[in-house]
């Protein structure tokens, strides 16, 4: 009777949200502590409970508890361990419990790194995330209870998505949803400012490593689910602007925004209602993502049988939590102060510029996104908008901001000066247009779009370099070693992920500009000789996995007679759902990916095969690692360890 | 309250209403563009009986419905006695076996009935491109100038015949 | 988030694998033509399989993908360019069909949106951060 136990977790924990929300928000007025004091343990207690949920449902896939209705659609006895836990967030219901369990361990994280704040605001913090648990769990226990049962139970589960049986499956759906679930922490520091009337320096210096550590997470989540992507989907693609990829986009877009105002917030006390203004979008973004993911209003989602229930549910919460913060927002943004000057050309106007830019973008991507809709809501027609359109608009936007982010870090807090940049950054534009005209001449074509691409990447990488050159030089003495220590994890974080992202522009023009794919036929025991490697088909082998059964294609690929890789591609059968999958094989080295796929065996002998070259595709994902990295050493500055304040 | 800060709030409640709009949509239905327009012209073989032709010059003058389906196709099944029971109130019904193994095809209306008064053979599909058939079943409705007036995108069901086709067909008919 | 993506393109490979068992005259007559085939992978990749709605033409195993994708060879071969490859499609199934939004007065504000969006965005930072400076000297001058 687990899965009971787990339902009424469930229902406790609301019970415990809902003191949570309640009781430190009915304390603001007269400031009364006593009822601050509940926010730490109610937040504790109702994590705990949904976290206890949570491990009960995955108990329920260990134990195949084919009673649960929930396991028995989204599992099966013969699932690997691994997939069979993971498949937890494999279907609605399950995913959906899945996101308020990461919403607990962020409150969790909150009670306990967070302890130094105010009282009085930490509690309205914990009582706005408690609200946000509240909806949630509502919406889980009326419209998507996981813990139903059915009677007879049937003798096995229908079996994972054979797609989502991948290791992919385990590690990017927790990323993701930290990430997305972790600007609720943001937007929580937010809305506990505006109630409180305190947006200050203080406040932004507190939101900053919480929105740093949110934006990490979906930075790698994305990277991490675009990888799985390219070799499990077959075709080599890596990002398809798909509605549901940009759903979890447009809050990492409105989060990399934040974290740049945050930094002019930090620093000049300004900005502070536009700040706390997209502190709100990033995690209203990350609700829309939500809602369209679920509803099936958009081409992306489920195919059939989506409960309008559903939609219209996460829909009302999104009015009352978004429009909520937008009408607090409204109120007491206007009576923000100015803060402290800086002038017209400085770091902090080069920061906003920057903001400017990166919210039109998500303004692109969103118009891009819900466009079909709104066509078809005013009954113009259907249209489609995909790669072709978001390839132009959305990186004809971002190039000026790309040039900026060349141009911030040289420039001077406060107050900059035109000519004193440009004298800095000539040589690195020199060096930039060089390789860029360098780096097409040996791979044998340019094209405008390579040039602007390679352009872009090497810029921002010289800039990075200026930086460094520029900051040793201001340093009077000692060697360098001892220059290099003063420059601060912060600083240091800032650099590596701009250079994360010049690589990640490296690996993106490359790929686009030089990919090169080849449908081709062979029998067995037949060498072709593709792009200069030579491909040896050795023939097919069936193989057995633990649930499905595969033929295995055996490749040699050599290069003038030095042996490069063994591929082996399989074409997998996964009997319980009947779905055949294509399993790619790919080489991997630095400079490029040989990636080859089975196709169709043929009637008259032989197999039709895809082989793709992908010139520094892996340049993209490491890219997002060093983004990462960057968000991570930022995060372990000083300056935000938390001192005891009143 | 300075107008300017409301602004975020207009914005989204604009996004909301569009939203709440989307949810009584089907993203996946796909209005064609050829409802107004010339139905296309094919002559094809009669499932069957390959030696006759179905031509639909000879529909000129005729308001009738185009039926494309299938033996492989799961909704066809689905809709398939509804259309027997149509044939029976005399609906001008004609089909258009799409991409079929001839002998599948006619197995399905030798169990099921047929509610055909002539099938046509497509079993390349490549009338099926000409009408922008993108799933079976799909149902045309064409008067009798040759227009497409309406187009029934999956199984027709027993509301959209009693509330869509038959007051068009009385309509055209008139 | 991609996962659910992913189911979509579990139900489309379920449903190609099946009509794969009955129709086995859905086959790509690849062309002997690299140009061709070349023209046909460019053009493709924005185009929308119709069956399998979240994939590209160019990407899609399903047979009615398959089939336009021969037919899109036949009127390369015929002679016709891109575009009139592409308005023959839309002919067919509206402009759905392509990736590719036409710019037309419904999708002005797509396409012209964003841009303007930037504009005014830039025109609105320079207006607010002079006015600012403006208040902050006004702040400072009587202390």
């Amino acid at each position: 009777m687990m899965p009971d136990i787990g339902h009424y977790a469930l229902i406790l924990a609301l019970v415990v949200a809902v003191l949570q929300g309640v009781l430190p928000l009915a304390g603001l007025p007269k400031n009364n502590e006593k009822l601050f004091a509940f926010a730490t343990p109610m937040a504790r207690i109702q994590s705990l409970l949904v976290i206890l949920s949570f491990i009960i449902l995955d108990y329920a896939f260990y134990a195949n508890d084919f009673t649960v209705y929930y396991v028995a659609t989204t599992s099966n006895s013969n699932l690997p361990l691994m997939f069979r836990l993971a498949a937890i967030w494999g279907g609605h219901e399950g995913s959906m419990l899945f996101w308020v369990a990461i919403l607990a361990v962020w409150t969790l994280a909150v009670t306990f790194f967070a302890k130094e704040l105010p009282l009085r605001f930490r509690s309205s913090l914990l009582a706005v995330m408690g609200l946000v648990s509240v909806g949630f769990i509502l919406f889980i226990l009326f419209t998507s209870n996981p813990f139903e049962r059915i009677f007879p139970a049937p003798f096995d589960g229908r079996d994972l998505n054979p797609l989502l049986q991948d290791p992919g499956m385990v590690f990017h759906p927790p990323l993701l949803y930290m990430g997305y679930v972790g600007f609720s922490v943001a937007f929580a520091f937010a809305i506990a400012a505006l109630l409180d009337g305190r947006l200050d320096v203080t406040w932004a210096r507190w939101t900053r490593p919480w929105t740093t550590a949110a934006w990490v997470f979906l930075t790698l989540g994305i990277a991490l689910g675009s990888r799985w992507a390219y070799y499990e989907l077959g075709w080599g693609g890596w990002w398809f602007w798909d509605a549901v990829e940009n759903a979890s986009f447009m809050p990492w877009l409105i989060g990399t925004a934040l974290i740049h105002s945050l930094a002019v917030t930090e620093k000049r006390n300004a900005f502070k209602a536009w700040t706390v203004l997209l502190a709100i979008c990033a995690f209203s973004l990350s609700l829309l993502g939500t809602f369209l993911v679920r509803s099936g209003v958009l081409t992306s989602v489920h195919a059939f049988a989506t409960d309008p229930s559903r939609g219209l549910f996460i829909l009302l919460f999104l009015v009352i939590v978004i429009g909520g913060a937008l009408i607090l927002f409204a109120m007491r943004a206007p009576s923000v102060g100015l803060g402290e000057k800086f002038d017209l050309v400085s770091r902090e106007s080069l920061l906003l510029t920057n903001n400017v830019v990166l919210f039109t973008a998500t303004g692109a991507v969103l118009l891009g996104t819900l466009y079909p809709l709104l066509i078809d809501a005013m009954n113009m027609g259907k249209i489609s908008v995909g790669p072709p359109y978001f390839d132009t608009v959305f990186v004809a936007i971002m190039v000026p901001g790309i040039f900026l982010m060349g141009v911030g870090p040289i420039a001077n807090w406060k107050k900059a000066s035109i000519p004193d940049m440009a004298s800095k950054l000539k040589w690195a534009l020199g060096v930039s247009v060089i390789s860029a005209l360098l780096v097409p001449s040996m791979m044998g074509r340019l094209s405008p779009m390579i040039f602007v691409g390679l352009l872009m990447a090497f810029w921002v990488m010289s800039s990075v370099f200026t930086s460094i050159k520029m900051r040793l030089g201001a340093i009077p003495s000692g060697t360098l070693k001892q220059k290099l220590k003063t420059f601060g994890p912060a600083y240091n974080g800032m650099l590596l992920a701009h250079f994360g992202l010049a690589i990640f522009i490296v690996g993106v023009t490359m790929v686009k500009g030089y990919e090169r794919e080849h449908d081709i036929t062979m029998q067995s025991g037949e060498t072709k000789v593709i792009n200069g490697y030579d491909f040896k088909f050795e023939g097919i082998l069936p193989i057995r996995g633990p649930n499905y059964v595969a033929k295995q294609g055996q490749f040699y690929v050599s290069k003038e007679g030095k042996p490069v890789a063994l591929l082996t591609p399989e074409k997998r059968l996964y009997p319980v759902q009947g779905a055949v999958m294509t399993e790619a094989s790919i080489s991997i080295n630095p400079v490029r990916d040989i990636y080859i796929s089975l196709g169709e065996e043929l009637e008259e002998g032989g197999w039709s095969i895809r082989v793709y070259f992908k010139p520094f595709v892996q340049w993209i994902w490491l890219g997002c690692v060093f983004m990462g990295m960057g968000g991570i050493l930022t995060m372990t500055d000083k300056r935000y360890r938390l001192k005891k304040s009143t | 309250m300075k107008l300017k800060f409301l602004l975020p709030l207009v914005l989204f409640f604009v996004l909301v209403g569009f939203l709440l709009k989307g949810l009584f949509l089907d993203p996946r239905e796909v209005p064609s563009p050829l409802i107004g327009k010339p139905a296309p012209a094919f002559e094809a073989p009669v499932l069957g009986d390959p030696s006759k032709t179905f031509s639909t010059a000879d529909m000129k003058g005729k308001v009738w419905l185009l039926n494309t389906w299938a033996s492989w196709c799961v909704a066809c099944r689905e809709e398939h006695p509804l259309l027997v029971e149509m044939l029976a109130h005399d609906i001008p019904l004609y089909g258009l076996a799409y991409k079929d193994v001839e002998q599948d095809a006619l197995d399905v209306l030798d169990k099921m009935g047929n509610p055909y008064i002539i099938t046509a053979n497509d079993a390349d599909g490549t009338i099926g491109i000409d009408y922008g058939v993108y799933g079976v079943p799909e149902t045309y409705v064409i008067d009798k100038a040759g227009i497409i007036r309406y187009k029934q995108i999956g199984p027709i069901t027993p509301e959209s015949l009693r509330n869509i086709i038959l007051p068009l067909l009385k309509e055209l008919d008139a | 988030m991609i996962v659910l993506r992913h189911i979509v393109i579990v139900l489309t490979l379920f449903v190609s694998a099946f009509s794969f068992t009955t129709t086995s005259f859905a086959q790509d007559q690849v062309s002997d033509s690299p140009a061709v085939e070349a023209r046909l992978k460019k053009l493709s990749t924005e185009l929308r399989c119709l069956v399998c709605q979240n994939s590209t033409l160019a990407d899609s195993d399903a047979p009615l993908a398959q089939d336009l994708r021969n037919e899109i060879r036949k009127l390369i071969e015929g002679g016709k360019t891109d575009e009139e490859v592409v308005a023959y499609l839309v002919a067919r199934y509206g402009d759905f069909v392509t990736f590719r939004p036409p710019v037309n007065a419904a999708t002005a504000l797509l396409w012209f949106g964003p841009f303007l969006m930037l504009v005014i965005g830039l025109i609105t930072l320079m207006i607010v951060l002079k006015k600012r400076a403006k208040l902050i000297a006004a702040e400072e001058t009587p202390t």
